[in-house]
């Protein structure tokens, strides 16, 4: 511990912790509204959005991406949606089709064009590289309060934390309508509420969540970000607040025990090298999941 | 070139890949209508997912044991029981907790697929020359495809149609009416259980081939293809194994003559094409036929009304009942009718007023509700029914 400790692990142990809650909150909803895959899809979709981006900019700018993988992720919607209605296909099937066919061409596209100067390649896109986001300026704890320091912060830190703070702003100016919408849909509609519009704006903040999330972790990890933790506070509670507390605390925790597993396991049992961050992180969360499947006090199934 | 790598003429790896690809497009295409007819289409994700840990286990145990862990038969091996256990973990959930289907696929999905990716990094930090052929297994590599490769995929494939047409009747029955097989005394479980089975196969053979993030569009998309196409699901099962093989072949071919981009995404896109030109263009639930049967139906509607307006001495305003009616030479342009059209109109008004009578009379409450607007009613009743009728209208009265 030490000075160490805050240039290579203090950054991306927040960094994790921010991805993980940030993937959890909007998670609590999808799971309610069984739209479950629907995080699966975008973290699918997100590849094809952010390799559109970058060959119409040039660049790998995060407002780009941003933009680029809100963009995918509203299309996929779109497209599922289209394919539900006019082929009368059940909505897993039509979901199957979509993000498959998004995310050949993404990887099409990929492969086809120059991007070996920066870091977009399928296992990077994957998997992430969440170790590599040190914090070469820090020389300790005494850093944290030196402003040169922390303007040399890896750039993933703050534009992770800023996303966290637009969902939980999100979430806490929809929270009534958003909870009425998602346990009761025809009551929400009497109500005035669009849910319409509603739904797609808890789609295109998981989609925030999943891009921002996409430089750390990779986007196929987001899932169990969407899924596991949520999953896990269900079952740990019937009240809808004390869900999405439960679910960011599981969130947190995976985090930061899948990351000092990852980095610090493999010392402890004599090997060298670390393993993957990411990998870790989302085998703690299931892990957790595990648990509260064989202990949690709301685990039973009401048949 | 393009028709060179359709007729297998470029080479001994593209033909293997080609053929290779073929069958499982087929096997692919019959498994995976089952499941997407039980509705259960995105289960082959999380097995999908699920099979990396195994792959990744199977070269550490291989290697452990003095091999060289590249043993195709091994690291599938590996693979499929890795995702049965992915799959018991599914059904775990789903049965014994709260949660959905949906989020018991995901949750599996996930974290079996962090798992595979951690043990992909333990062995990079192993011995780091052996392993360069596992992160194939997420896109598939088709590159450096052996013959014992492609013997492999063509017992597989068929095992698997022989599994199919085994066990066809069980497997379509549970599909169609689930309720009725329960009550026929199968048991749905473990009709569920084979299904998923034969899934398993054709994914852990899939690996090589498209690699396991797309082998899913190989299982889901030829089978909504095949769907548009036919309403039994005998026949949805052949044309679903018809579409696969198809679009395995083009994609691979395809892919043969632009050798620097991957195979596996190739064979989905050919495959979304399929489905996108069976999603328009399907006679019956396709969007052009949808569209054709409206405006057929819109058609009808606007000459009935138009007819029913002239012979009442009523104007027509709308103009595209004008513009249908002066096509069919029933109307001229000035809103006149024109012979056939005043014979076409006082036609429709008698059809019209025997309907009103029919409707309104107790006797013939059976032909009453055939009453659509459109049809004639010589279609429902006799000669001598409509004779009857005909005494009932009032006949033209004198003004006095």
């Amino acid at each position: 511990m030490g000075a160490e400790f805050v240039a290579l692990s203090l950054p991306p142990i927040l960094i994790g912790i921010c991805v993980a809650v940030a993937c959890a909150l909007p998670g609590n909803f999808l799971l309610l509204r069984r739209q479950a895959l629907i995080g699966d899809a975008i973290s699918h979709v997100v590849l094809p959005g952010i390799v559109v981006a970058f060959l119409l900019t040039g660049i790998v700018a995060t407002g780009s991406m941003l933009l680029g993988a809100a963009g995918a992720a509203v299309l996929a919607v779109i497209a599922i949606e289209a394919i539900r209605r006019l082929g009368r296909i059940e909505a897993g099937a039509a979901m199957g089709v979509v993000f498959t066919a998004m995310f050949a061409g993404g990887v099409l596209l990929l492969e086809q064009s120059d991007t070996s100067n920066v870091h977009l390649d399928v296992e990077h896109a994957l998997f992430g590289n969440l170790e590599s986001l040190i914090w070469l300026d820090a020389v300790g704890w005494a850093s944290l309060i030196d402003r040169q320091a922390l303007a040399a912060l890896p750039v993933e830190l703050p534009r992770m934390a800023a996303a966290l703070a637009v969902i939980c702003l999100f979430l806490f100016l929809f929270w009534r309508p958003l909870s009425l919408a998602t346990f009761d849909e025809d009551y929400a509609q009497g109500m005035g509420i669009a849910t319409a519009p509603l739904g797609l704006g808890l789609v295109i903040i998981s989609a925030i969540a999943a891009v921002a999330a996409f430089d750390a972790v990779g986007s196929i990890i987001v899932i169990a970000m969407f899924i596991c933790p949520p999953a896990a506070a269900r079952m740990m509670t019937n009240r809808l607040g004390h869900q999405v507390a439960w679910s960011a605390g599981f969130a947190a925790l995976a985090a930061v025990t899948g990351y000092v597993l990852a980095g610090y396991g493999p010392l402890w049992i004599g090997a060298n090298g670390s393993v993957s961050a990411a990998g870790m992180i989302a085998t703690m969360s299931g892990v957790i999941l595990a648990i509260a499947a064989v202990a949690g006090p709301y685990r039973a199934s009401s048949t | 070139m393009l028709a060179d790598a359709l007729l297998l003429q470029l080479g001994y790896n593209a033909t293997l890949v080609t053929l290779g690809a073929c069958l499982l497009g087929i096997a692919a295409g019959v498994a995976g209508t089952f499941l997407f007819l039980r509705k259960r289409a995105l289960v082959s994700d999380a097995i999908s997912h699920a099979t990396l840990p195994g792959v990744g286990i199977a070269f550490i145990v291989m290697v452990a044991l003095g091999g060289e862990g590249r043993s195709l038969f091994g690291l599938l091996l590996g693979a499929g029981i890795s995702a049965a256990v992915g799959l018991l973990c599914v059904h775990w959930l789903t049965i014994r907790t709260r949660l959905g289907e949906d989020a018991a696929i995901g949750a599996v999905l996930s974290v079996f697929f962090g798992l595979g990716v951690v043990i992909l990094t333990i062995i990079q930090t192993m011995n780091a020359g052996q392993q360069a052929g596992l992160e194939g297994f997420l896109l598939g590599s088709t590159a450096g495809m052996l013959r014992s490769d492609a013997v492999l995929l063509a017992v597989a494939a068929a095992a698997v149609l022989a599994l199919v047409l085994i066990l066809r009747r069980p497997l379509e029955l549970a599909a169609f009416d689930p309720g009725y097989a329960e009550a026929a005394g199968w048991s749905l479980g473990r009709i569920d259980l084979a299904m998923m089975g034969i899934v398993l196969v054709v994914t852990v053979v899939g690996l090589k081939v498209v690699g396991l993030i797309l082998i899913v569009a190989l299982l889901i998309v030829p089978a909504v293809t095949a769907r548009f196409w036919t309403d039994r699901s005998d026949r949805v099962v052949v044309i679903a194994g018809v579409v696969g093989g198809v679009s395995g072949y083009a994609g691979a071919a395809t892919s043969a003559v632009a050798p620097a981009l991957p195979t596996g995404p190739i064979i989905v896109l050919v495959g979304f094409a399929f489905f996108a030109l069976s999603l328009l263009f399907s006679p019956g639930r396709g969007v052009m036929a949808s569209v054709l049967t409206h405006w057929r139906y819109q058609r009808r509607v606007h000459m009935r009304q138009g007819l029913l307006a002239l012979a009442q001495g009523q104007p027509i305003y709308e103009a595209l009942t004008r513009r249908l009616m002066h096509r069919a030479g029933l109307i001229r342009p000035d809103g006149v009718a024109t012979s056939d059209g005043q014979a076409a109109a006082s036609k429709a008004l008698l059809d019209e007023t025997r309907w009103s009578i029919v409707r309104a009379d107790q006797s013939f409450a059976a032909a009453a509700t055939r009453y659509d607007g459109l049809t004639p009613i010589e279609d429902y009743l006799t000669q001598d029914q409509l004779t009857e009728i005909d005494h009932r209208i009032a006949a033209p009265q004198v003004v006095t």
